[in-house]
């Protein structure tokens, strides 16, 4: 993921097949395969919920350890055997209460100087919704494949 | 990491925030025209949420097709589908 250009940059009206949006579709795919082939098929939402993962696993993977998101992601997913949903932060003053709801919804948003939570906020919606855009265009892909 | 020394300018923290709006869908930028930092990250936090939502709604609904999808054939015609979008 491209990240320290211009803060004020437009977003980009036509967005192409980049990349990143490759590899994404790619990591998915794969990951989907893996669960269709290792879920049993009675469990639905057990499958949802691996697909679900696999969404989170994917977009993390592919921004990469550069980010702290992403690597806060690939951490809560690796430790999945502690399920609480948001544990116990210590923010430092320096770090500040500012934007508490924001911290709580990017992960690792905790620990961050607010001018980091800015920048790492604004990479996380660009790639959580290119992995919404990908899952919205594998089941209308899938949708229209029916008997 | 935090408290890098690094003095962070209002300017700064301006241009991140208009990022910020930029990155929003054309719906939720409206409501915020030209509103206050505060405004603007509630606006994007209410943004993430509904992305996560519909994550958690696509991956049921994912999981409901794969139930019925086939072997391979349409997985590779997807992909190629994807790929010349």
């Amino acid at each position: 993921m491209d990240s320290k250009s211009s803060a004020c940059s437009s977003p980009n009206p036509n967005p192409t097949l980049g990349p990143s949006k490759l590899m994404l579709a790619f990591r998915f795919l794969r990951a989907l395969s893996l669960v269709r082939r290792t879920t049993p098929a009675s469990s639905r939402t057990c499958r949802g919920r691996r697909i679900e993962r696999a969404a989170y696993a994917s977009m993390a993977y592919t921004a990469g350890a550069s980010r702290a998101w992403s690597r806060a992601v690939l951490r809560r997913l690796h430790h999945r055997a502690r399920r609480r949903a948001v544990a116990p932060r210590r923010l430092s003053t320096t770090a500040g209460n500012r934007a508490e709801a924001l911290r709580r919804l990017v992960p690792g948003g905790g620990g961050m100087d607010y001018c980091t939570l800015l920048e790492e906020t604004a990479d996380y919606i660009k790639c959580l919704s290119m992995q919404v855009e990908l899952m919205q265009g594998i089941v209308d892909s899938a949708s229209s494949y029916g008997p | 990491m935090s408290g890098s020394g690094r003095r962070i300018t209002d300017e700064e923290i301006n241009e991140l925030v208009s990022k910020l709006q930029s990155l929003l869908p054309e719906s939720r930028r409206r409501n915020t025209g030209r509103a206050s930092a505060s405004k603007l990250l509630k606006e994007t936090c209410s943004y993430i949420k509904s992305l996560h939502r519909e994550v958690d709604g696509l991956s049921d609904r994912l999981s409901g097709l794969m139930a019925t999808m086939d072997s391979n054939s349409p997985q590779a015609d997807i992909i190629r589908s994807l790929l010349r979008s």
